[in-house]
């Protein structure tokens, strides 16, 4: 699995996040067992507190439950699975228009460049709509 | 009450001064970087914590003890340099570690080094500066220690060997046990800090949680370092 930690935020906001991501991408999924707390540390290469910590808070956020003997689960929770590819839509929209806008783009522009693209490389058709 | 606490701790070479009075108290169940340049005192701390020095004033005291037999029995140390006869086998070095270290884990030892692909028979003389670098690591963390104090672990190997020097300490993590990692290469622990200490010049400048630094400050441990320690 990769990970990647860059300097200015908390590693474990970073793991929050990039676990956030592989929830909503399937690449764990719902109802699945995560791996312990020392092999998903080992893993990512980072402190075991520090993924103790931002397990906690995954938990916090209900993206995943522990059952007291048998460890970690990721929710099964349609609605808050949900909300997260909608929070994450979200972030990444805000992100790609605050770029454009960036480079001088209207949001008239923006939204007209995203059609003409999406029409090209086909993605109508084949659109992803699960994100 | 800490398991490596200081008071005061100083030392001299003659007249150079390598540590001056510094106070520490290190709790348990963390990864502790101890980061600084070059000449900065980092290896007159753990050299003094090993007994190996004595200080010229203030005190050391790992688990309420002054360094002797009591605190070497739960102290595994990994030295900068290499400190394994070149003649001495796998095999024999893990019977002598048996034999020192009461708290000596050797299957531990046996499945890493099975890992490893190194074999009981294979001389230290025999073996690259990695593979003994290696060698000399295993022999550390296979102890069942209180505190594992290592000096420069990953400074001279290649990255590759870098990263199983991390995940060997991070997948060997105890939460009653402390360990102390020196070292310069800021970017490669970082990741696996709980507390940093800044050492200059033989003061302490900063010690503190790493997130909270990075929260704080609003960048990594690295581009602090660089800031604080710019020449």
């Amino acid at each position: 699995m990769e990970w990647k930690f860059e300097g200015g935020q908390p590693i474990y906001l970073q793991i929050v996040d990039q676990m956030s991501m592989k929830i909503a991408s399937n690449a764990f999924r719902p109802g699945d067992r995560l791996p312990s707390v020392r092999d998903l540390a080992t893993d990512a290469g980072v402190n075991p507190n520090t993924m103790q910590r931002a397990l906690g808070e995954l938990e916090r956020r209900g993206l995943v439950f522990s059952e007291r003997t048998a460890g970690r689960f990721v929710t099964k929770e349609e609605k808050v699975l949900k909300e997260l590819h909608e929070k994450l839509a979200e972030t990444y929209i805000a992100d790609f228009f605050e770029r454009l806008r960036k480079i001088g783009m209207t949001d008239q522009e923006i939204r007209e460049a995203v059609t003409r693209w999406s029409r090209e490389t086909g993605g109508e058709e084949n659109g992803n709509h699960s994100m | 009450m800490g398991i490596i606490q200081c008071n005061g701790l100083t030392k001299y070479y003659g007249a150079v001064p390598a540590l001056k009075g510094i106070d520490l108290d290190i709790e348990p169940g963390q990864i502790v970087g101890l980061l600084g340049p070059n000449g900065s005192g980092k290896t007159t701390f753990i050299k003094l914590a090993n007994g190996l020095l004595t200080p010229n004033g203030g005190e050391i005291r790992i688990n309420g003890n002054t360094p002797g037999p009591a605190t070497k029995s739960i102290v595994a140390y990994l030295p900068d340099r290499e400190f394994l006869p070149g003649y001495m086998k796998v095999g024999a070095l893990m019977k002598y570690y048996a034999d020192f270290f009461r708290d000596f884990n050797e299957s531990k030892a046996i499945e890493m080094f099975r890992s490893l692909g190194i074999q009981p028979d294979m001389t230290i003389r025999s073996m690259s500066k990695g593979t003994r670098e290696k060698v000399q690591l295993v022999l550390c963390m296979s102890r069942e220690a209180q505190v594992y104090l290592l000096d420069e672990p990953i400074g001279g190997v290649d990255p590759a060997a870098r990263d199983y020097i991390l995940r060997t300490i991070i997948s060997n993590y105890n939460p009653r046990a402390v360990v102390m990692i020196s070292t310069h290469l800021i970017s490669d622990v970082e990741s696996i800090l709980d507390d940093v200490i800044f050492i200059k010049e033989g003061n302490i400048v900063l010690h503190g949680k790493a997130d909270d630094i990075r929260a704080e400050k609003g960048m990594s441990v690295d581009a602090l370092f660089r800031e604080v320690f710019k020449c």
